[in-house]
């Protein structure tokens, strides 16, 4: 077989090309789970939350969260008359173990369970320096712990305090909401143990996914929505005092 | 010729720099992860070792496949949307075990349990049933009147009021 120079220099490189490919594999993490047909999301109705707690022990025992650290946690928050700018705000413990009793005539009370929002231009992916987070092909965000360096640059950048420093591995650690698991077919920890359905795991590419139906049909809000990150954590029934 | 000659530096030097180039290339080839940059600029691979880790929560559907007498006893009561797991807390070491009876998971304790959620306070949705603890059953357990399962009480659910506390409904 002659090949003529002309044709081997179109070849090198289509063959580098391939190569690579070869050389990269493909990771995918279920063998009937195909990332490019998911972009996963969370649906929290704020009206059906009690406060139980339920979600942040149930995501700490299936991600393995240190004491005091938290991938997700309940805020408790009590507006008094129209004084939205200084609602009072309490986690205890993050609300692992509930919340103190309330007492009547003291104000509105509600309850806002808080986690990763997976923002679709999230500020945190875009600060790490090394390339250890990212927004994975089906929109979660994750954090590659083998190449992370602890920098701590993505724990500033995230609006919503989502992130911390993992105090035994020293890199950065969050919500993956629960890549384990959904691409198991499974549902995240803390939607599986909420009592109330306040929390749904949501497949935005799915059409069947009963997200698209609550949608078009109720009033949602995501939070910060002035930082335009495309949070795609939707609440529904939010109160304008929540930060 | 002359003029060549006189440069020869230069091609040494740029000798020297196609070297260090290639190097380079090597160097990079063994550092760089081999699937950095496969979706993006962050290691592939990465993806899937995240989604590799073990899960701790069996999921309903899976304690259901067993406990499809429990599962019938739910769907009529009020916990019908409260999943199995959100009460007895993890259990894939139970459910996803070759033998499920090498693992025999502890009964919630129900004063500590039921509380978590019905304990009265204005803090919560006004709908959602709320006791006071301590007015309304002071201190007997709550499967004593009510089956957890199917919390109604005079609910066909089987335990109802006089069963035993330790029966709990459950299996």
């Amino acid at each position: 077989m002659n090949i003529s120079r002309r044709h081997l220099l179109i070849l090198l490189p289509a063959a580098a090309v391939a190569w690579k490919y070869v050389e990269a594999g493909t990771p995918e993490a279920s063998p009937n789970y195909q990332m490019s047909e998911h972009w996963w999301g969370m649906l929290i109705q704020i009206p059906k939350c009690i406060g139980c707690g339920n979600c942040v022990r149930a995501c700490a025992t299936e991600n393995d969260v240190p004491d005091n650290y938290f991938r997700t946690w309940v805020e408790r928050y009590n507006v008094t008359d129209t004084n939205m700018t200084t609602p009072v705000v309490i986690s205890p413990d993050g609300g692992k173990e509930g919340f103190p009793v309330a007492q009547e005539d003291a104000g509105k009370y509600f309850f806002v369970p808080k986690m990763c929002n997976h923002c679709a231009d999230s500020p945190c992916t875009q600060v790490c320096p090394v390339g250890a987070t990212f927004i994975s092909p089906d929109g979660v965000v994750l954090i590659d712990q083998t190449y992370c360096l602890g920098c701590a640059y993505c724990v500033q950048a995230c609006p919503y305090g989502c992130r911390y420093i993992h105090p035994q591995k020293k890199v950065a650690d969050k919500c993956t909401l629960c890549y384990h698991r959904i691409t198991k077919g499974l549902t995240t920890a803390c939607c599986e143990a909420c009592p109330t359905g306040a929390r749904q795991l949501a497949d935005l590419k799915n059409p069947n996914d009963p997200i698209h139906e609550f949608l078009k049909t109720h009033p949602v809000e995501v939070l910060k929505p002035q930082m335009a990150t495309g949070a795609k954590a939707y609440y529904y029934g939010l109160d304008g005092s929540v930060r | 010729m002359s003029g060549l000659k006189d440069a020869g530096h230069l091609f040494r030097f740029a000798g020297l720099f196609v070297v260090a180039f290639l190097v380079f290339l090597v160097v990079r080839g063994y550092v760089v992860p081999k699937t950095f940059g496969e979706f993006g600029h962050y290691r592939g691979a990465a993806i899937g070792e995240i989604a590799q880790c073990p899960v701790k929560f069996a999921g309903h559907q899976t304690c259901e496949t067993c406990h499809s007498d429990i599962a019938d006893t739910k769907t009529k009561g009020a916990h019908a949307h409260v999943n199995c797991e959100a009460c007895h807390g993890a259990l894939a070491q139970h459910a996803l075990a070759d033998d499920p009876t090498s693992m025999i998971p502890v009964k919630p304790d129900t004063l500590v349990l039921c509380a978590r959620c019905h304990t009265a306070s204005a803090a919560k949705p006004k709908g959602f049933p709320q006791v006071d603890p301590a007015d309304h059953m002071g201190g007997v357990p709550c499967q004593t009147c009510h089956n957890p399962h199917s919390p109604a009480i005079g609910s066909d659910a089987g335990t109802g009021a006089g069963a035993s506390p330790a029966a709990g409904g459950a299996k």
